[in-house]
C-alpha cells in the first residue's frame, strides 16, 4: 500500500493508504482526528473546511495522493497553535459571542472565517460574509457573523 | 433551603407541603441526593368548551402529566473534587440544556457553574414516559426536580459544614462551594462530600430558593460545552472511540422505502480495497469499511436488484391531489347573511427536518447483548425496537445518549440506532453506521406536505367566525408520544381520549389566541406511506402561517393596521405585550420603498408567546440577485423577535433559540422544500435543499425578552418557528401585494440543481477541492 506523508498541525506523519482516499477520511478514520465533520462529502456544506498552507480547504473533496510531504495541513485542533496565546483570536470571539449551538458546524466555520478574513485583507463587510457557504442547520448565522466581524478586528 | 421536619397535615398533592419539597438523601460513600422527577408541576383544570383544548391544557401538560404514574428518581452526586455531577434524563442537541441545567443546579447548590457536570443518562426504561426530549418541555417538566435536588444536596452539606465548623446550620452561608461560620471557619464540599454522605437513604424535606435570590438562574451564561466545541474537542456519536466499530454506509434504493433484492455483484464489492463485509438488510446493502470514504467507493460500485417501494410513480402533484380529496368541509357556521368572508387555499410542500450531522450510529451487538452509541431523544423506544429487531431482551441492549449535531425533531426516532444494530448483527462485528447526506432528503424523515383551509367571516368591526380544516400526509408519532398519549388518554380532559393520536397532538398544540366567535381548527391524516416526523414545531408553523395571512386579510378588510388589529383581537395578556414590544423595537409602520415590507405576526405555544416583526426586500435586483448553486430570491433584510418564554433560565440561550427558530421559519417561508418526482424526492445536497444560508440571512437580528413575572420556565426550542415562518409571509403579501398560497414561494420555480443520480445513490466524491482554496 502506498505510503503518504504531510504535515499536520505541525508534525510530518505517514500513513498507508491509497493516493485515491479523500484527505477528510484519512484524518478521521485513520489518523483519527474528529474537528473537521461530514456534513456532505461533496464540498458543499463546508463542516470539514480546514487549512491548506493556510488557506481553506475542503478535505473531503481532495485525494490524499494530492497532498505532498511539505504540504500543511491544519485542522481545528491545530488553529491555535498557529498564534501566540491559548487560542487563536477567532476562537476566542467565538467564546464571546457564544455563537455555537449543536457544535457540529462550528469547526469548519472558524477555520472559514480565519480563511475569509485572511482573503479580504483583515476586515470583513456584510457582502463578503454572504460569500461564507458553510452550513449551520441550528442557523445562529447572525452571531457567526458578529464573532466573524469581532474576531477579525484582533486577527 | 435547609431540611426541615415535615408536617404531614401542611402537605397538599404529591406529599409536598405548600412551601417545601421531598427528596432524598441516598446511602453512598459521597453525597448522592434525589428527588421525583414528577416534582412540582401543578395541576391543570378539566377543559370546558368553547376554549379550545391547547389554551388550558396543551401538550407540555400531557408531557408533564404522563410522567405523574411511574417512580422516578433524579440523582445528583457531589463528589470528593467538590464538583457536582447529574445525568440529564434529556439529548443536548443544541438547544442548550446541559447550560441550563448546570446553570440551575449551581443556583440552587451555590457552586459555579464550571463545578457542574451535566451528562446525558442512557435509556432507563423504568422512566417510561419521562425521557423523551421534545415539545420544548426539557426546562419545563425538569426545572423543579432538578432544584429539588439540589436544595437537598446543599442541605446535607450544610448540616455536615455544622459539625465540622461547631456552628448550627441556620447561621452557615454557601458560596461557590464553601461553606462559612460566623467565626470565619470555613469548609469546601469537597471536603463534606463524603463527610455529608449517608449510609441510609432518609428522606427530607427542603424549601427552594425564592426567584428574588437568584444570581445564576437569570443572568445570561455561556454554553459549557463552548470551549470543547471552538477547540474541536467536542464528540458527536461518529467521533467516539470504539474499538473494531469500522466506517459502515448503506447503498440505498433509489424510490422511497424500496427494498434490496439481491447484490448482483458481491464479490467484486467484497474485494474492493479497505472493504471488510457486506451484508444485505431491509433498508439496503451494507458495506463495513477502513474509510467511509471506501464506502462510498463500495456502494458506487454495487450493482443491487430493488424491490420499489410504496410510492414508486408518485410526485407533487399526485399526493396533493390525495390531500385535496381528503380535505374535510368547512362547516359555514351560522353567521348573519351580511356578514363578509375571506376563504384563503394554502399548501405546505414536503420538507426535510435532517440535522448537519446525519443520522449516525455505533452499534455493537453480540450474541448475549448489545450496545449501542447514538443521538436519540426518545431512547426508551429506540431500546425497545432494537431488542425487537435482534431478538435480544430489553434489559440485554444498552442504549448510549450522545450529544446531537442538531436534531429539529429529526433524532425523536431511532432509526439510525436500529439499523446500525441490525447490521452488527448481521456483520458479526462492531460498527460505526453513517447516513450519506443524499440518504437524508431522500430517505431520512420529512414534515409532511400539508394543506390548510381557513375561512374568516366578519361584519361590523367584528369577526364571526374563524374555521380551518389543515390536511396533512400523516406525521409519525410513534416515538414514544403517542404512546404517553394512549397511557394518559383516561385522564385527559374529555373527548380528548376519543381522538386518534395526531389529531389529539393537533389539538394539544394549536391554539388561535384571538377573540374571533366560532373557531373550528381541524385535522385530517391521509397517506401513512412516507418517512415523517415532528419536525421542530409539528403542525403550528404551517398551521399559524395560514392563520396569520389570514389575520392580515381580515384587517385590510377591515381597514386596520395589521398590529392595531391584533391588539383588538387577541385574547392574552402576554401575547399582546410581545406583539407590542416587537412593533416597538421593530419601528411598526415606518415608511419603506415600494416592494418591500414590514410583516408581523405572533404565535402562543410552549406555556409563553413570541410576536416577530421583519422587513422584507422582494424588489427585482435584491430578487434576482446571483450566488452560484443556491436559492436567492427576496431577502428579509431585519427581523425583531420579541419572546415571552415565563421564566428564563437562561437569557443568552434563549436569544439563541430565537435565532435558530428565525432562520428556520425564513427558509420555512422562502427556499426549502423537497420535490417528489416519480417516487423520489430529487434533493440530495444541500446546494439542492436550500435551507438558511448566509446570504439569506437578515443582516440585523435583534431579541427581546419580556417579563411576564412568573416563577416557571416555558419552552424555547421550537417557540420562534412558527411567527418567524408567518412574519415573512406576510411581509412578503405587503410587499409583492400578492398573498402567497404555497411554502415555500420558490418551490414551483424552475429545479435549479443538476438532479444526482439514484443508482448509484450517493456521489462520487470530488478531487477537484484544491481548485476551490481561498
Amino acid at each position: 500500500m502506498p505510503q503518504q506523508t504531510f504535515i499536520l498541525n505541525g508534525r510530518s506523519l505517514t500513513v498507508d493508504v491509497d493516493d485515491d482516499v479523500r484527505l477528510l477520511w484519512v484524518i478521521r478514520d485513520i489518523v483519527g482526528l474528529t474537528g473537521p465533520k461530514y456534513g456532505c462529502g461533496i464540498n458543499v456544506c463546508k463542516a470539514c473546511t480546514s487549512h491548506l498552507n493556510g488557506k481553506a480547504f475542503n478535505p473531503c473533496s481532495v485525494r490524499v495522493g494530492d497532498i505532498s510531504a511539505t504540504d500543511e495541513v491544519t485542522t481545528i485542533e491545530g488553529l491555535a497553535d498557529t498564534v501566540d496565546g491559548e487560542l487563536h483570536p477567532m476562537q476566542e470571539a467565538w467564546l464571546e459571542h457564544d455563537v455555537a449551538q449543536c457544535g457540529y458546524c462550528q469547526p469548519g466555520q472558524i477555520m472559514a472565517a480565519v480563511a475569509k478574513v485572511r482573503q479580504k485583507g483583515g476586515s470583513v463587510t456584510d457582502a463578503d460574509l454572504d460569500e461564507i457557504r458553510n452550513i449551520c442547520r441550528c442557523g445562529t448565522y447572525n452571531r457567526i457573523r458578529e464573532a466573524i466581524k469581532a474576531g477579525a478586528e484582533r486577527m | 433551603m435547609t431540611p426541615s421536619s415535615s408536617t404531614p397535615d401542611s402537605r397538599g398533592r404529591s406529599g409536598v407541603s405548600r412551601r417545601g419539597f421531598l427528596g432524598y438523601v441516598v446511602g453512598a460513600s459521597t453525597l448522592v441526593v434525589a428527588a421525583d422527577l414528577r416534582l412540582g408541576t401543578p395541576a391543570y383544570a378539566a377543559v370546558p368548551s368553547p376554549p379550545q383544548i391547547a389554551e388550558l391544557y396543551d401538550l407540555e401538560d400531557l408531557q408533564t402529566d404522563a410522567a405523574r404514574p411511574t417512580a422516578q428518581m433524579i440523582t445528583i452526586a457531589v463528589e470528593k473534587d467538590g464538583t457536582a455531577t447529574f445525568a440529564l434524563p434529556r439529548m443536548e442537541v443544541g438547544q442548550g440544556i446541559t447550560t441550563s441545567t448546570a446553570m440551575i443546579i449551581a443556583e440552587e447548590l451555590d457552586l459555579p457553574i464550571e463545578k457542574v457536570r451535566v451528562s446525558l443518562a442512557p435509556a432507563r426504561p423504568e422512566l417510561v414516559f419521562n425521557q423523551l426530549t421534545g415539545g420544548s418541555n426539557t426546562t419545563v417538566s425538569t426545572f423543579t426536580p432538578i432544584r429539588v435536588a439540589a436544595a437537598v444536596a446543599k442541605g446535607a452539606l450544610l448540616e455536615a459544614a455544622a459539625i465540622e465548623l461547631g456552628s448550627a446550620v441556620a447561621l452557615l452561608e454557601s458560596k461557590a462551594g464553601v461553606v462559612r461560620a460566623p467565626d470565619g471557619s470555613s469548609i469546601t464540599y469537597a471536603e463534606l462530600a463524603g463527610k455529608a454522605a449517608s449510609s441510609t437513604t432518609r428522606q427530607v424535606e427542603v424549601d427552594l430558593k425564592p426567584a428574588s435570590s437568584f444570581e445564576v438562574v437569570g443572568k445570561p451564561a455561556n454554553r459549557v460545552d463552548a470551549r470543547d466545541i471552538v477547540t474541536g474537542r467536542k464528540k458527536f456519536a461518529m467521533d467516539l472511540d470504539v474499538p473494531d466499530a469500522l466506517p459502515t454506509m448503506v447503498c440505498r434504493p433509489p424510490t422511497l422505502n424500496g427494498s434490496p433484492r439481491a447484490l448482483r455483484n458481491r464479490g467484486a464489492v467484497e474485494a474492493m480495497p479497505g472493504v471488510s463485509d457486506v451484508a444485505v438488510v431491509d433498508t439496503g446493502v451494507a458495506v463495513r469499511a477502513r474509510t467511509f470514504g471506501q464506502c462510498i467507493d463500495a456502494i458506487r460500485a454495487m450493482d443491487v436488484d430493488w424491490k420499489p417501494g410504496p410510492i414508486e410513480g408518485e410526485s407533487d402533484e399526485s399526493i396533493l391531489a390525495e390531500l385535496r380529496r381528503a380535505e374535510a368541509p368547512l362547516a359555514v357556521p351560522k353567521v348573519p347573511a351580511l356578514a363578509k368572508a375571506i376563504e384563503a387555499k394554502f399548501t405546505f410542500m414536503f420538507r426535510s427536518s435532517a440535522a448537519l450531522e446525519p443520522y449516525a450510529a455505533i452499534a455493537d451487538v453480540r450474541a448475549d447483548r448489545a450496545e449501542v452509541w447514538a443521538g436519540l431523544k426518545s431512547p426508551i423506544v429506540a431500546q425497545e425496537d432494537i431488542a425487537k429487531a435482534t431478538g435480544l431482551a430489553q434489559s440485554k441492549v444498552k442504549v448510549n445518549v450522545i450529544t446531537g449535531g442538531g436534531s429539529f425533531g429529526h433524532k425523536l426516532f431511532g432509526d439510525h440506532a436500529i439499523e446500525a444494530a441490525k447490521i452488527s448483527q448481521a456483520m458479526g462485528k462492531p460498527v460505526r453506521l453513517m447516513w450519506h447526506r443524499a440518504d437524508e432528503p431522500r430517505q431520512g424523515r420529512v414534515h409532511p406536505m400539508a394543506t390548510s383551509r381557513v375561512r374568516a367571516t366578519h361584519l361590523a368591526g367584528q369577526v364571526l367566525s374563524f374555521e380551518q380544516r389543515h390536511t396533512s400526509v400523516e406525521t409519525d408519532f410513534s416515538h414514544g408520544l403517542g404512546e404517553m398519549l394512549t397511557s394518559s388518554a383516561a385522564e385527559l380532559p374529555a373527548g380528548l381520549g376519543n381522538l386518534g393520536f395526531a389529531e389529539s397532538i393537533f389539538a394539544l398544540t394549536q391554539e388561535l389566541p384571538y377573540d374571533f366567535g366560532a373557531v373550528t381548527q381541524l385535522l385530517t391524516e391521509t397517506d401513512t406511506r412516507f418517512n415523517t416526523g415532528s419536525m421542530r414545531n409539528i403542525y403550528s408553523p404551517d398551521v399559524r402561517t395560514a392563520n396569520e395571512l389570514v389575520v392580515d386579510q381580515l384587517a385590510r378588510a377591515m381597514r386596520k393596521d395589521p398590529v392595531a388589529f391584533r391588539l383588538q383581537f387577541l385574547k392574552d395578556v402576554r401575547v399582546r405585550a410581545v406583539l407590542k414590544k416587537a412593533a416597538e423595537i421593530g419601528h411598526w409602520g415606518r415608511s419603506m420603498p415600494a416592494g418591500t415590507a414590514q410583516g408581523i405576526a405572533i404565535h402562543k405555544e410552549y406555556k409563553g408567546a413570541t410576536a416577530v416583526l421583519v422587513e422584507i426586500d422582494c424588489r427585482p435586483e435584491t430578487v434576482n440577485r446571483k450566488v452560484r448553486d443556491a436559492a436567492t430570491g427576496p431577502r428579509v433584510t431585519k427581523a425583531v423577535v420579541a419572546v415571552d418564554a415565563g421564566l428564563v433560565v437562561n437569557p443568552r440561550g434563549l436569544e439563541a433559540q430565537m435565532m435558530g427558530g428565525f432562520s428556520d421559519g425564513l427558509a420555512l417561508a422562502l427556499t426549502s422544500s423537497l420535490h417528489l418526482r416519480d417516487g423520489h424526492f430529487l434533493e440530495a445536497s444541500w446546494d439542492n435543499y436550500f435551507y438558511t444560508r448566509q446570504w439569506n440571512v437578515p443582516p440585523e437580528f435583534e431579541c427581546a425578552i419580556v417579563n411576564p413575572g412568573l416563577d416557571q420556565p416555558g419552552g424555547a426550542g421550537e417557540a420562534a418557528v412558527a411567527s418567524s415562518f408567518a412574519a415573512v409571509a406576510c411581509a412578503y403579501a405587503r410587499a409583492t401585494g400578492k398573498l402567497p398560497t404555497k411554502f415555500p414561494i420558490n418551490h414551483d420555480d424552475p429545479i435549479r440543481f443538476e438532479i444526482k443520480s439514484f443508482v448509484p445513490p450517493v456521489p462520487a466524491s470530488p478531487t477537484d477541492g484544491l481548485d476551490h482554496t481561498y
